[in-house]
Formats: C-alpha cells, structure tokens, sequence
C-alpha cells in the first residue's frame, strides 16, 4: 500500500499477463504438439489417395477377422495388464509382508524385456519339443501328441499372456505412483466409516487412481495395437498385418496408410469415451496430510498369497527369459563379440538418452499448456500427436521420412544454390530422423505419464503461486516441477527403456552402417536364430536395469509429505 | 533475462560448427568411395561377400538392413538419396522397385555373361545373384517316394491333416501362389489354395524350418519350404538338433514331368540416384563372379545363377532338377492377386475354419 502506482497498475498488468503468457503457452503447446504431429499427418496425407478396391476386398474377406482379434488382443491385454498392474501396487503400498521392498521395485523389471524375446522363451519352453512338454511326457510316459492335450502357446492366448507380463509395468508404475500420492487420510475416512480393506480399495481407493490407471492400460493397449512381431510370430492376424500386408504384398501404401488412419480414428474415439465417461471428476487431494502408510498386515496363508502373486510376473517376465538369454548367451557369445558389440551398445544408450530427455521435456510443456487452458485448438493437436503410439513403427517412420526428406531436399537445394554446397541430407540421412521418430511414438508415455501427475496436483496450489506474482514458467519450475519429479522420473524411464526395445523406426531411419542392440538383434531373430541374438537381447534386459535401478534408488522411497502430521487436522 | 543473449548466441555457434562438420563430412565421403548398400537380406549373410569386394576393389560398402521401408526411403530423398544399391531376396521387393521408379537400367557385358536371361530384368533394372526352389520336405518314414508329385497334389484329399507351411501371406508363399495363378487361372489356383488349407495340419505358423521341425515331431507329413534351409540344417553343427529334423524329411522336387519346379530369386539391382554408380556396377559384377557365386553356394546353400558353378555337396545330394522357367517378372505382377486369394480362402486361419 505504500506504493500507490503498483496498486494502479496491477489490475491492468495482472489483466495482461494473465492473457499474454498463457496465449504464449497456448501458441507453443499448438506448435510443439504439431511438430510431434507431423508423421502421423505424412501418413493422413498419403491415405489420401484413393484405394477403394483394397477395402472392397479386405470388407468382403479378412476385415472382420482383423478387427475381431484386434479387440480381443486389446481387452485381454487391458484386463491383463489391470489385474497384474494394479494388484500388484495395492499389495506393496498397502500391505506389509514378507519380501514386499524387494517386489516394490522388482515388479518393473520385465519391462526391459523386449515382447519378441520373450515371445521366443515361451514358445522355445512351452511348444511340443520345449522343456515343459519333454518333461511331461518323461513323467507319463506319454508317446506322442495325440496322447495327451497341451495348450497351444502359438495363439491368441500365448500373444494376450506375453504382452501382459511385458506391459503390466506401465500400469504398476503409474498405479503405484497414484497409491503412494493418495492422501492416507481418505482411506481412513473409509476405514472409519465402516469399509473393510476391500472396500476401500474399490470403492475410494480405485477411483481415485483411475486416471493414472487408464493411462497405463491405455497405453499397454496401444502397444498391442501398434505390435507387429509378436503377433505375427504367434500367427495372430491383427490390424497391424493387415496393414503391412497391404502395403508389401498388395503394394498399396496408400491402402495401408488408410487402414493406418482408421486405427488412429478408432483411438482417438476410445480416448475421447474414456475421457468422457470420467468428465466432471476431479481426482486430486485437498489434504496435504500424507502419515505413514497403514500397511495392513498379511499373515500366514494370505501372506503367501501375496507373495506368489507378486512373484508370478517377475519370475515369469523377467527371472525365465534372463535365465534362458544368458544360457544361449554363454554358448554364441562369440557371434556378438565379431559385431562391434561396444559400440552398439552406446548407440543405443546414446539414443534411448535423448529421446528420454526429449520426450519427458516435450510432455511437460505440452501437459502444463494443457493445464494452462489453452483452449480446444491446442488440446486436440495434443491429444491427436500422442496417438503415434498406437501407429505400427514402420508406417510411422515413413511418416518420419518423408516430411523430413523433403525439408532437407529443400535446404540442400536452397544451399547448393546460395553458396554451391550441397549438404546432402542433413536430417532424414541422420539419427535426428530416429530421435524424431522416437519422439513421434512415445510422446503418449512421457506426455500422459506428466499428465497424470500434474492431474493430482491441486489447481489451488496454481492459483497460490500465480497470486503471489510467479509466472507460469516459475510456477511450473518452482511447484510443479518438485511436486511431479516421481512422474518426470517415471515417464523417463518408461521412454529410456521403450527405445532401448524400438525396433521398426531404428531399423528404416537409421543411416549406413549405424546399429544398435535392437538392430542386432532383429538380424538374427528375423532368421529366427534367437539363440545368435541372446547376448545381444541380454544387453537390452541388462540396460534397462539402469534407470530401474535409479528410480529404486531415489523416487521409490520417497513420498510428498512423508510422515507429517495426523488425518485430524 | 541476463543469460538469454549469450546462451543464443553459444546455440547459433553450435549449430553452425554441426553445420560444418556434417557438410565437411559429406565432401570427405566424396574423395574415396564408400559405397551405400540397402540390403533386405542380414547382414551377416551379406558380410562375407561385401568384405570380399572390399579386399578385391578396395572399395568400402556400407550396409543398413531392413526389410520394409527401403522403397519409400530412397523414393522420399530423391536425388539426394545417399543409397547406391539394393540386395533383396524374392522378387517381389525388386519388382517394387522398379514400379517405383528409383532404379536404373545397367547394361554390362560381364552380367549379360554371367547371368542367365530369365535371372534378370529385360531393360536391366535388376539382377538376380542366386536361385532357390520351394519345395516340400517329406517324412522318410510316412511318406513314399513317389507319392507326392506336384504342387497340385498338395490340395489332393488324401493328404488331409498332413501339411505344414508358414503363413500364406510370407513373400515366398505369395509368389508360389502367384505362379499357380499364373498357370492355371484366378479361378483354378483360389480352388487348389483351399484344398491346401483342408488339408493343412495346423494354422500356418512359423518359419520354413519350423515346418521341418513339425514333421519330425510328427505333427504333418508334408512341410513347405525354401530348399537351402534343408541345406543349412544338414550342416548345422551348432545346433545338432536341426540335423535331426533334416535327418526326418526328404526333399522333393516338384513338378518333375511338367513344367518345373517353382524358383525365386534373391538379386540386385543400382539405385537411379546413385552417386557411386560405377562401384555399384563393380559390385554387383563381383557378386555375380566366380568366386561371390561360389561364396552364396557354399554358405547359404543357394543355387549360384552363373552356369557352370557347381553347387555345394549337399545340395548335390538332391539331385538335378527340372526349374519353372515362368517369368519372375509375371509372378511379381500377380502378387497382389495371390495375396488376396490367401484372404479369400482365409488359409491363414488354418484348417476347418
């Protein structure tokens, strides 16, 4: 008050910059949204051209069969990755049993393993010549296989359980994240009016996570929208060899690119139901009041229970596959060590690096513009660039190659004729086009891991920071920024090792003589010689341990507010 | 505000010495030849024969493989596609290329030699380098000499339950099916295709040696396949169990008294934005000589396309045989029609469906 001018001009400044920045933000978000855009735009632009004879054809034969198994795929693998997921967060936040610190961070650990890796390990255990039918017909004394049934792992059925036990991570981490941030005080609430543990879970609990669990399940779901290798080695014909099917052998890319269209269409409305169906439903805590963990005690039965549950996907996804690559591993190490095995394996680290970085800062300049208020024109171009994922790699990587090969042809152009020097292809010809691809894929995993960490801090805490005269930059910088670093951490992690796994994109968009752990692997296990590949595929595992290790280490201990102060207050 | 200036400026610097260094790269590449090798076959099937040209010419070839996008790739980058040349196995993805228009006719007296007419592109677009059969690997125990003669048998009732194949809609089925289309009709082949599938033994899952690997453990009979990987099992010493599996099956040739077995190629053909067109042409020249043809015999067990290279022994051991000499450029056309009749008799779902 002591300053009569500031107190004239704050309502117009505070008018001003109220509209200027997040008009500032709006406009980056609408930018940095479409440049992650573009790819899938490339490939809306070539399903321009008409190819009506490839619809009249797959409508009259395989279109059906496609998108039947398509939604089946996807729901076993959604109620899959829900069960696993989600159960196991509850049991290591919420309970208290034997071996619970180590399942807490063990349980992300078949996330390093690549779907095809573990594909081949059931298939080699579990097929009619594999170890488990061996033994089985050792015990009985069975001669052959019309003297016993055994399930067939080459089917829907092996594909749903294997990209489960790889995908259920993603649901695990965000869940966790979500159970850990939940204010104890509304469980106990729950508690207190009369709810058993059970009840709680479903009915306070649950809800309240549910945004960061349709995350997870959304994208292991758009993982099986968008798997080529698995699937087809099972011999499930989904969308996806559809798609490649009519690009290769029907040589119709513009059919495929149309079919490609229709899956980011069917996407987006599932997205927009989804988001629908929770509208109006504000999810985060009011209380700041974060006690210790209550941690209900199992015991005896259900505490074995628990354990076998959490030990399940771990030995299964990770402990057999490990065990199974380092054996092979020991008998053809030598065919990595005449590939240039070190650099390789930098290649990939190197590149995974980036795009985590990218990928993480990208997804929180376009969640926070979100959250900003940016307006329908910014809120679409975001939710319409995060559907790459659901995009089989290698049609988005044309979508990579031709937007960027004609920006570079155009430069090459412009250069040869202003200074006479030609530079060639700058970025399309570089591993700038693979970090663009990555960023095009995984901008769902950083962007919806970001969005729905910042979807739990309260917009009071905004509105705080803004009155006492921050701006939305320091605001993110200051609050956010500490306030969602698990999620930041998470959603790196979960671009790190996706791109450690990256196939298809790696392999189109890389320049000459240029691999990586992923491409070295491919080679062998196209020939399907996996065991050639194992040491190769054991270094994947093993460097997705890495940041694993890092998020055990720091953010897997801590909790906002640990311990301070009572529900009461 | 204070560090803005300066850190603009460090980025403007940064990015004009990548500038530099990318453009001085791009002009060091120029002064000695590397050569730019897109290749859908692995490298570690291609490296021996690359290393050899390399010791022989001097010439360094960089190679980046993939099995689909190559096309688009060069077509997106125009003339300033970095690719000098293509090795590819089946026709299909040679025909492709040349459809779209990003390879270029080479005429060479040395090639024109050394490869048969019907191995290679009337206008010299392509060039096929090896041959192979798709044949049928029989049970030695279950199936007579004798009994199955022809593709066609393959849809004959009495081998109900008994065949084995990878899925319908792999290139080397494709093709297969193009070249019954070819000799009988749309109407005939859609009709011997689900005869096939009646008789199949379980969904169309797995590799060609898989299929191998089934009639040993005797789920089918009859098994599809490319006939070097009979060659490659026999010889494979580190994992004895595929002898085994070989050891199992006979491989027959089809088609004996009638037009031939059905063949494929695997071949290579020289981008049209070539900037290293000369090498190109070295390279497939060399690919194509005694020594490379005998390189592709010895190790990957393929049949060499230059007359008078003798095959390996094991493939020796099979016998001389009669070849479709169809027209591969007709079998590439008639690959989008195959491939729908694949989804037209839904072969890929497997028998009884």
């Amino acid at each position: 008050m002591s300053h009569p001018t500031a107190v004239a001009d704050r309502p117009a400044t505070r008018a001003l910059s109220r509209f200027l920045p997040s008009d500032r933000w709006g406009i980056a978000t609408l930018v940095v949204a479409l440049f992650v855009a573009t790819p899938l735009i490339a490939v809306a632009i070539i399903a321009l051209t008409p190819a009506p004879d490839i619809w009249k054809h797959l409508y009259n034969t395989v279109l059906f069969g496609y998108v039947r198994r398509t939604v089946t795929l996807m729901f076993g693998i959604g109620l899959g990755t829900f069960i696993l997921g989600t159960g196991t967060a509850w049991l290591v936040t919420m309970c208290r049993f034997p071996g619970r610190g180590f399942f807490n961070w063990a349980l992300i650990l078949p996330l390093a393993v690549p779907t095809y890796i573990l594909a081949f390990v059931f298939t080699d255990q579990l097929e009619y010549a594999g170890a488990v039918q061996v033994a089985l017909r050792d015990m009985f004394g069975w001669r052959n296989r019309q003297d016993y049934w055994f399930p067939e792992i080459r089917s829907m059925g092996g594909a749903i359980t294997v990209m489960t036990l790889v995908l259920y991570p993603y649901v695990y981490l965000l869940a966790r994240a979500a159970f850990l941030e939940q204010s104890v005080c509304v469980i106990e609430v729950s508690r207190t009016l009369g709810k058993n543990a059970w009840q709680s879970f479903w009915h306070v609990a649950l809800p309240l996570a549910r945004p960061a669990i349709v995350v997870g399940m959304t994208l292991a779901m758009m993982e099986a929208l968008n798997d080529f290798g698995t699937v087809d080695f099972f011999g499930v014909r989904t969308f996806t060899a559809g798609i490649y099917d009519v690009w290769l052998n029907m040589d119709s890319i513009s059919g495929a690119a149309q079919l490609a269209a229709v899956l980011m269409i069917f996407v987006i409305a599932l997205i927009m139901l989804e988001r629908s169906a929770r509208r109006g439903q504000k999810y985060h805590h009011t209380s700041t009041k974060m006690q210790a963990l209550p941690g209900y005690k199992l015991r005896g039965a259900r505490a074995g229970l628990a354990i076998a549950f959490c030990a399940l996907p771990i030995v299964l996804g990770f402990i057999l596959p490990a065990m199974v690559l380092l054996s092979y591993s020991v008998v053809f190490f030598d065919v990595a060590l005449k590939a240039n095995f070190l650099t390789i394996t930098l290649n990939s680290l190197t590149l995974s690096f980036g795009a985590a970085v990218a990928a993480v800062g990208i997804g929180l300049v376009l969640a926070y513009g979100l959250r900003m208020g940016s307006g329908p024109l910014p809120r679409a171009a975001v939710r319409f660039a995060s559907v790459g994922y659901a995009v089989p790699g290698a049609v988005l990587a044309i979508g990579v190659i031709i937007p960027l090969a004609k920006f570079d042809n155009a430069i090459d152009a412009l250069s040869s004729q202003l200074f006479g020097v030609s530079p060639g292809l700058l970025f399309s010809g570089t591993v700038v086009a693979i970090l663009y691809g990555y960023l095009a894929r995984f901008l769902a995993l950083s962007f919806g891991t970001v969005e729905a960490g910042l979807g739990k801090v309260s917009r009071n805490m905004d509105g705080a920071a803004r009155t006492l005269g921050a701006t939305p930059f320091q605001t993110m910088a200051r609050v956010h920024f500490p306030l969602v670093r698990t999620s930041l951490m998470t959603a790196g992690l979960l671009v790190f090792v996706d791109c450690m796994k990256e196939l298809p994109i790696t392999i189109i968009l890389r320049p000459f003589g240029y691999d990586t752990l992923a491409t070295f692997v491919f080679q062998y296990a196209s020939d399907e010689l996996f065991e050639e590949s194992a040491l190769g595929a054991l270094t994947i595992v093993a460097a997705g341990l890495i940041p694993v290790a890092i998020l055990a280490l720091t953010t897997l201990r801590s909790r906002p507010g640990h311990a301070t102060g009572s529900c009461s207050a | 505000m204070r560090t803005d200036l300066p850190r603009t400026k460090r980025l403007f610097a940064a990015l004009a010495v990548t500038a530099l260094t990318v453009v001085a790269g791009a002009k060091a590449q120029a002064a000695d030849i590397e050569l730019n090798l897109y290749s859908y076959r692995q490298p570690f099937l291609i490296k021996p024969l690359t290393d050899a040209f390399t010791k022989e010419t001097g010439i360094k070839v960089n190679t980046v493989f993939a099995k689909k996008g190559m096309l688009e790739k060069i077509k997106a980058a125009g003339d300033n596609s970095p690719a000098d040349a293509v090795v590819t196995v089946d026709i299909g993805r040679l025909y492709a290329l040349k459809e779209a228009g990003v390879l270029q006719s080479i005429k060479s007296d040395v090639l024109e030699k050394n490869i048969p007419a019907h191995f290679r592109d009337p206008e010299g677009m392509w060039y096929g380098l090896t041959s192979r059969a798709r044949v049928v690997l029989v049970s030695k125990e279950r199936v007579k000499p004798g009994e199955i003669k022809t593709l066609e048998d393959l849809a004959d009732p009495k081998f109900k339950g008994k065949i084995c194949t990878r899925s319908g809609k792999h290139a080397y089925n494709v093709a297969l099916i193009a070249s019954m289309i070819a000799h009988h009709g749309e109407e005939a082949a859609e009709k011997w295709l689900d005869g096939v599938k009646a008789n199949l033994a379980r969904k169309p899952q797995g590799n060609d040696r898989a299929q191998a690997k089934a009639v040993y453990e005797g789920v089918c009979d009859i098994a599809l396949s490319n006939s070097y990987y009979m060659g490659k099992m026999m010889t494979n010493d580190k994992k004895p169990e595929q002898k085994e599996w070989a050891n199992a099956v006979r491989l027959t040739y089809l088609n004996q008294d009638g037009r031939g077995n059905h063949m494929n190629i695997s071949g290579a053909a020289v981008t049209k934005s070539a900037k290293h067109k000369e090498a190109a042409v070295k390279l497939l020249e060399f690919l194509s000589s005694d020594e490379a043809q005998r390189i592709y015999a010895e190790d990957n067990q393929e049949y060499p396309v230059k007359p008078g290279i003798p095959f390996s022994k094991v493939v020796k051991s099979w016998g001389d045989f009669k070849v479709d000499t169809l027209s591969l450029e007709k079998i590439a056309k008639l690959r989008p029609a195959a491939s729908r009749l694949v989804d037209k008799v839904g072969f890929d779902d497997g028998p009884g469906s």
